[in-house]
């Protein structure tokens, strides 16, 4: 009996060091990056300025780098990943819903810096020499599509980050338009609905709010990866409307400036930018929980 | 008339559905046809063997970053297997509380993070304080990177363990404790070494969480104080040199850790069927 005792208290603390480690990342980012946080004060994410040299720092150029490359990356993956769903849930013969799932599913196994690769040595050049001339040539009015094209930049990253998150939203709407009953498809079958008015009526409303999670997990992804986007971004610290020039995401800056930053004040400002990453997905990733589950829950008798 | 509308509606968003699928993938054959057809190009026995040279000399491997791979997953694997697999069976039998409840929501928000962020918290915890990069601090980081995933795949395969069979177990008189770890974790074994199988494929691609904690190294070095080379890190770097010999070292080392993941997710899909 207490050796029963002994086990249940080895696994909590086991269970309980994972809470830990979470709180305790929490903590120590904002312990490092308390420095910058004096000088600089709420100042910090607002402020434009990225100058190493007379230790000045501003989050802001990252914040913004990190928001367009995912809002571009999500304006590319989530028609084609509800499709994708779509497809896989409710369309799809058996064999071949398996044969798509499993090549996604490959898709969210290949390691971020291979994607770099690839982006730098030929999604890049694409880009540059059939791509940015072509919407430069057809949207140049818009000031999105302005300014030399050089492959490497926000539009590549973007790009990249759409490829890598694809399978996450799709994999998770997948599941959610599963779980949604099999009566609710029935009755409007039954009404004479074709297949596409079931799904949009009776399968996407449904499901909606798990949709929406799914865009968050997806979102929660792309703000925070790193080697691909430093890869094929350019790394440059100014904030550009063209979508072809070159930018600086959050994750980018640590990862190429980090083990080059001098002084204390760098170091600090760094960590400072971890810290509302971290926030930022923390925030966003309790949120697309949340929607996940609510939907999940209580849908019984589901498909599969 | 409208019903013709409806019916064309219909295919044609059928057709959308179908055409994104396939829109998909392209990406995803695209990257395996350019792999194998830089990769294997320059892929050769000396790849496995030898150290990197300096620019300008050709020839050289990976070898060392191969080895520095495996070193990094093991100290990993001492962490994440252990905190993952009790903690995970903590959550299956006695975790249905409140305080459950906060572990399931830290190991989501854990998953979540992102790896740079793990790298330099780490980098805070063990690097500052050390004063030196280290093998032990880049396991250490792939090691918390690990625990989400090996915790909830446990519980779930853990209670999908039928009561009956803890059951039958008590009835014969046998601990509790016992009973947990004879009979209801061999029971779901096979998932659990398939959770723990996915969680190695995730990390031993990590880069970013390696950056500022085992660093990489050009040498042999299996030390576990010192910088240490692993076979992402190494891929980065020369992908992002500007050397040619190096660009195509590269391309052969994606190959490599692409199919050394392609091995464990497989491995890990097979272990699964075999028992599931």
């Amino acid at each position: 009996m207490k050796l029963d005792r002994v086990f249940e208290h080895v696994t909590r603390g086991f269970a309980a060091s994972l809470v830990v480690v979470v709180v305790l990342i929490g903590f120590m980012l904002f312990k490092e990056s308390l420095p910058a946080m004096r000088t600089f004060g709420w100042q910090f994410p607002a402020t434009q300025v990225w100058d190493p040299v007379a230790d000045l720092f501003g989050g802001l150029p990252f914040i913004y780098g990190t928001l367009v490359s995912s809002c571009l990356a999500l304006i590319i993956a989530v028609p084609l990943s509800l499709g994708i769903a779509i497809f896989l849930s409710e369309l799809a013969p058996p064999l071949l819903k398996n044969i798509v799932s499993f090549l996604t599913e490959i898709l969210a196994a290949i390691p971020s810096v291979i994607y770099g690769l690839w982006g730098i040595f030929y999604l890049a050049p694409w880009l540059r020499t059939t791509v940015e001339p072509l919407l430069a040539k057809s949207f140049g009015f818009l000031p999105f599509f302005q300014g030399p094209p050089y492959g490497i930049g926000m539009l590549a990253a973007g790009m990249v980050l759409a490829i890598m998150i694809i399978p996450i939203i799709a994999s998770i709407s997948r599941d959610v338009l599963q779980a949604v009953p099999e009566p609710q498809r029935e009755a409007a079958l039954a009404l004479g609905a074709t297949r596409w008015e079931t799904t949009r009526v009776a399968v996407l409303s449904y499901g909606r709010h798990g949709i929406v999670g799914a865009i968050f997990l997806g979102l929660g992804r792309a703000l925070g990866e790193t080697m691909a986007v430093t890869m094929v971004i350019g790394n440059r610290p100014a904030i550009s409307a063209s979508l072809f020039a070159p930018a600086h995401t959050m994750a980018s800056v640590i990862a190429n400036e980090f083990s080059e930053a001098t002084g204390e004040l760098y170091t600090s400002a760094l960590f400072g930018i971890g810290l509302v990453l971290f926030s930022l997905t923390l925030f966003l990733n309790a949120g697309a929980r949340w929607l996940v589950r609510s939907t999940m829950r209580g849908a019984g008798g589901g498909r599969e | 008339m409208n019903h013709w509308r409806r019916k064309g509606m219909n295919i044609l968003v059928i057709g959308l559905c179908s055409a994104a699928a396939l829109i998909a993938l392209v990406p995803l054959i695209l990257i395996f046809v350019h792999l194998i057809s830089k990769g294997f190009g320059s892929l050769n026995l000396a790849f496995f063997t030898d150290l990197p040279r300096p620019v300008g000399e050709p020839g050289g491997g990976m070898a060392n970053a191969i080895l520095g791979s495996c070193v990094l997953i093991g100290i990993a694997s001492l962490i994440g297997f252990p905190i993952g697999i009790f903690g995970g069976m903590y959550l299956s039998e006695f975790g249905k509380t409140k305080f459950g409840d906060t572990v399931r929501f830290s190991a989501d928000m854990l998953s979540g993070t992102p790896s740079i962020v793990i790298g330099i918290f780490v980098y805070a915890l063990i690097v500052l304080r050390t004063k030196n990069f280290s093998a032990l601090a880049g396991g250490v980081a792939l090691g918390i990177m690990m625990v989400p995933t090996i915790m909830r795949t446990t519980e779930t395969m853990l209670d999908l363990v039928p009561r009956m069979l803890r059951e039958g177990a008590l009835a014969l008189g046998i601990p509790y404790w016992k009973t947990l770890l004879a009979v209801v974790f061999k029971t779901a074994r096979s998932g659990i070494v398939t959770g723990a199988l996915l969680a190695i494929a995730r990390v031993a691609g990590e880069t970013a969480p390696l950056l500022f904690t085992a660093l990489g190294n050009q040498f042999w070095s299996t030390s576990l104080n010192e910088p240490i080379a692993a076979l992402p890190l190494q891929i980065f770097q020369y992908a992002s040199s500007p050397f040619e010999v190096w660009q195509e070292q590269a391309w052969a080392g994606a190959l490599v850790l692409i199919g050394l993941v392609f091995i464990l997710n497989v491995t890990a899909r097979i272990a699964f069927r075999r028992k599931g």
